[in-house]
């Protein structure tokens, strides 16, 4: 039996040597290879396939090349835990040894990958759709990027809006882990700033299938809900709070009303009508670009086709992302040479033109860029989408707050009970 | 040592007593003649083993080869329990990551409001000792049930610690977990490097698969055996059977415990991913694929299913790479209920039966 182990590890050896072989003929031509990670699995998994459309859609409208060089695009999946991102990445860096990695998806895989980059300074690696904030605030990576802004900007003015619509206290649902913490926090530091209170937060675990024991703890004085749950969490949220007769209105996350959730077809479809939320996409706003970016999403990816109605804050992160790793690419004219120094200069200092308006980074390579208070609305169709109601730019990670008074969002930072 | 050890885990279909009194006394005498029965192909196996880091690029020595001696280390654990005990246990992966977790806890990690800090000479042996004691305690807890309710109680215990390390944050940080857990820096070596860690994990590999081999063929391992194949008998012949068990379970946690600490190390972090209960199954899922027959089929299974989980992605592109894991994995098990080593046996059987009959005598000889 064990000559079955030998004959394995034979085998192997083999597929070593062809692997090697085939890695060295691919750096010896001119192609530029970029890792995309994405959950294709898990809890994001429709999240995921539309990041990989919006990074797609990147490199298609450079038609696939950059200053000569041809763009080769390896794919990875993951399904949101940190430990599998991980593997996906070093296969992608190790294996692949790719030039430039795109990704990942969620917050705590984020983390996860900015730890690995700085085991591998020689690929430059570039933010997928993550957006926890300690990825580029705690002990930050020199060779990562992150062109969107993170959870916490995302939520910048929501505070100020639910205010303004008379909701005194509101209650946090949200899933546990870096993400959403970044998201309350966002929406927390301006709203009991201004006088609101927060008397519950519920932090309900990722990928959670029964709501039941949160729903019960909503108390009766409570204004509103502000719901930070994302892909199937959120629809099944909605479903067992409708089931239940819930009827509180709603504050969303940002990646609780994305297309994914406004897809969803519940009766409780039409109370979402009316929500507010905050992100960095709002599917009416009318700025040319904007517009021209969504036409050609949905030229690219029809609904028949799978896509959305209307490019998912995924779809449009990872856009953002990849077209900043493709920007910098044709500013140093495909020149990645000098352990791509030269390259990560230009990714440093460009100002990256994005369908929203232009992205700087701050010293820690970290986005300072706009986000969109939205209130959902139906359209003539009958498809749900969201409508503008503010723009607020130039957006830092402090949140505007001083670098010494600020704190990082966890659990209990900040509270206002 | 051959392709059926006297001592192997035979299935219980093959009937009680009679073969295992048949085998006792060959096994014997085989342990008093020669220990080491080593032979031609274990050492080419071992030498392709050292050899491989040195052909291979860091990528296969890491992430395929070392992940592969980890997870395989962990599922000998449960082939031993399984294939040796009779006892099938859902909860390796649980003490693995019990051992994992409190190397994060007990040693260092990004959290320094929750590990202590001691340095790994002290905080290593101290979580083998508590996953030790762990795997004990679920032995205990299971050893009354058998069949199909040992599998739930195990479940049931793997599930309540994943919860546990989910929702608990002032030990376990929640679903964040502990993070940059690194191997010490000894004799000069990083451990984490690829070269040291692919050893380190060959040689914890190679004790594991030393131990089970050595102790089936001991006084215990035979009991052991005994009392899988008829626990009554052994229960009148005076043996304490619920004594045997919960040692076998304390055994096997030894094993998925150093597999648990060399798994926290590899992934840097302890994540209650880590011990969900997708993983439960998977280490099922190993030990199943390469066969319960004999203690490699733990490692024949790792490497088959790292090397699935790495490259099926390549395979079929986007969201199809899982239909060719499951496919795979289902079509072993179809064709071969005994995984790989029942699928090699029976080629042995089909296309060299001279051999097979030979080979006990030369083995008498040696």
């Amino acid at each position: 039996m064990n000559v079955n182990l030998t004959r394995a590890f034979k085998h192997s050896l083999v597929a070593c040597a062809a692997l090697t072989a085939a890695g060295a003929w691919a750096q010896a031509g001119q192609p530029v290879k970029i890792g995309l990670l994405a959950t294709l699995e898990g809890p994001f998994a429709a999240g995921g396939a539309d990041g990989m459309r919006g990074a797609e859609l990147a490199v298609k409208q450079r038609g696939g090349e950059v200053a000569g060089r041809k763009i080769e695009i390896i794919k990875a999946s993951s399904d949101a835990k940190p430990d599998v991102a991980v593997n996906a990445t070093r296969k992608l860096v190790e294996q692949d040894k790719v030039d430039i990695m795109v990704g990942p998806l969620s917050g705590g895989e984020g983390i996860a990958v900015k730890d690995y980059s700085k085991t591998q300074p020689q690929v430059t690696f570039i933010n997928g759709a993550s957006g926890a904030q300690a990825t580029t605030l705690e002990s930050p990576s020199p060779n990562f990027f992150r062109f969107n802004t993170e959870g916490a900007q995302w939520m910048v003015g929501l505070g100020q809006a639910a205010l303004d619509k008379g909701y005194k206290r509101v209650m946090v649902i949200a899933e546990d882990y870096a993400f959403p913490y970044s998201q309350v926090q966002g929406f927390m530091a301006e709203y009991c700033g201004k006088g609101g209170k927060v008397p519950v937060k519920a932090w309900v675990p990722l990928g959670g299938k029964d709501y039941a024991s949160t729903i019960a703890r909503i108390p009766k004085d409570v204004d509103a809900l502000l719901v930070v749950l994302g892909g199937a969490d959120a629809v099944n949220f909605l479903t067992q709070y409708e089931n239940a007769g819930g009827d509180k209105p709603m504050l969303g996350g940002s990646i609780t009303v994305s297309q994914d959730v406004l897809n969803y077809r519940g009766k409780r479809r039409d109370s979402l009508v009316g929500t507010l939320s905050a992100g960095p996409v709002a599917d009416s706003y009318d700025g040319a670009e904007w517009k021209a970016f969504v036409a050609d999403y949905q030229k690219n990816y029809p609904v028949s086709a799978g896509g959305f109605p209307s490019p998912s804050l995924f779809a449009y992160v990872y856009y953002v992302n990849m077209k900043a790793a493709l920007d910098g690419l044709d500013a140093v004219k495909g020149d990645l040479s000098g352990g791509q120094a030269k390259y990560r200069e230009a990714l440093a200092t460009m100002t990256l033109k994005t369908p929203t308006g232009n992205v700087k980074l701050d010293g820690n390579r970290q986005a300072v860029g706009s986000t969109f208070v939205t209130e959902v609305v139906k359209d003539g169709k009958g498809e749900l989408t969201t409508k503008v109601a503010k723009k607020v730019d130039n957006i830092d990670q402090m949140l505007g707050m001083k670098k010494e008074d600020f704190k990082m969002g966890t659990r209990d930072v900040p509270a206002c009970p | 040592m051959n392709g059926r050890p006297a001592a192997s885990p035979i299935p219980r279909a093959r009937g009680a007593a009679t073969p295992a009194s048949a085998n006792a006394p060959p096994v014997a005498g085989e342990r008093a003649s020669a220990w080491p029965t080593l032979r031609l192909r274990h050492g080419v196996v071992l030498l392709a083993a050292l050899l491989l880091p040195f052909v291979a690029s860091p990528f296969i020595t890491f992430q395929v080869a070392a992940q592969s001696l980890v997870l395989g280390l962990i599922a000998l654990s449960l082939t031993f329990l399984g294939g040796y005990g009779g006892m099938v246990s859902l909860a390796q992966m649980t003490v693995a990551g019990i051992a994992g977790y409190a190397v994060a806890v007990l040693g260092t990690s990004s959290s320094a409001a929750i590990s202590l800090g001691w340095p790994w000479w002290v905080a290593v042996p101290f979580a083998l000792a508590i996953a030790v004691a762990a795997a004990a305690l679920i032995g205990w807890l299971s050893v009354r049930t058998e069949g199909i309710y040992t599998i739930m109680i195990t479940l049931a215990i793997g599930v309540a610690f994943y919860y546990l390390v989910l929702q608990n944050y002032t030990v376990f940080n929640g679903f964040q977990g502990l993070r940059e857990l690194r191997p010490p820096t000894v004799f000069g070596v990083n451990w984490r490097d690829p070269l040291p860690f692919y050893f380190l994990c060959l040689a914890c590999a190679l004790a594991g698969y030393g131990l089970v081999k050595w102790v089936v063929r001991a006084p215990f391992g035979i009991a052991l055996q005994g009392i899988r194949d008829n626990p009554r008998r052994m229960a009148a012949l005076g043996y304490h059977v619920v004594a045997h068990r919960v040692a076998a379970y304390a055994l096997a946690g030894l094993l998925a415990a150093v597999g648990g600490v060399l798994m926290a190390w590899y992934n840097g972090l302890m994540t209650p991913g880590s011990v969900g209960t997708g993983w439960l199954i998977n280490i099922l899922v190993i030990a199943v694929l390469g066969g319960m027959r004999h203690p490699i089929g733990a490692f024949v299974g790792a490497v088959l299913f790292v090397l699935l989980q790495t490259f099926a992605i390549d395979v079929i592109d986007r969201e199809r790479f899982n239909l060719v894991i499951g496919g795979v994995f289902l079509l072993i098990v179809l064709c071969s209920p005994d995984g790989l080593l029942g699928l090699w046996a029976w080629l042995r059987a089909r296309l060299g039966p001279r051999r097979a009959q030979t080979s006990p005598t030369t083995r008498r000889q040696a």
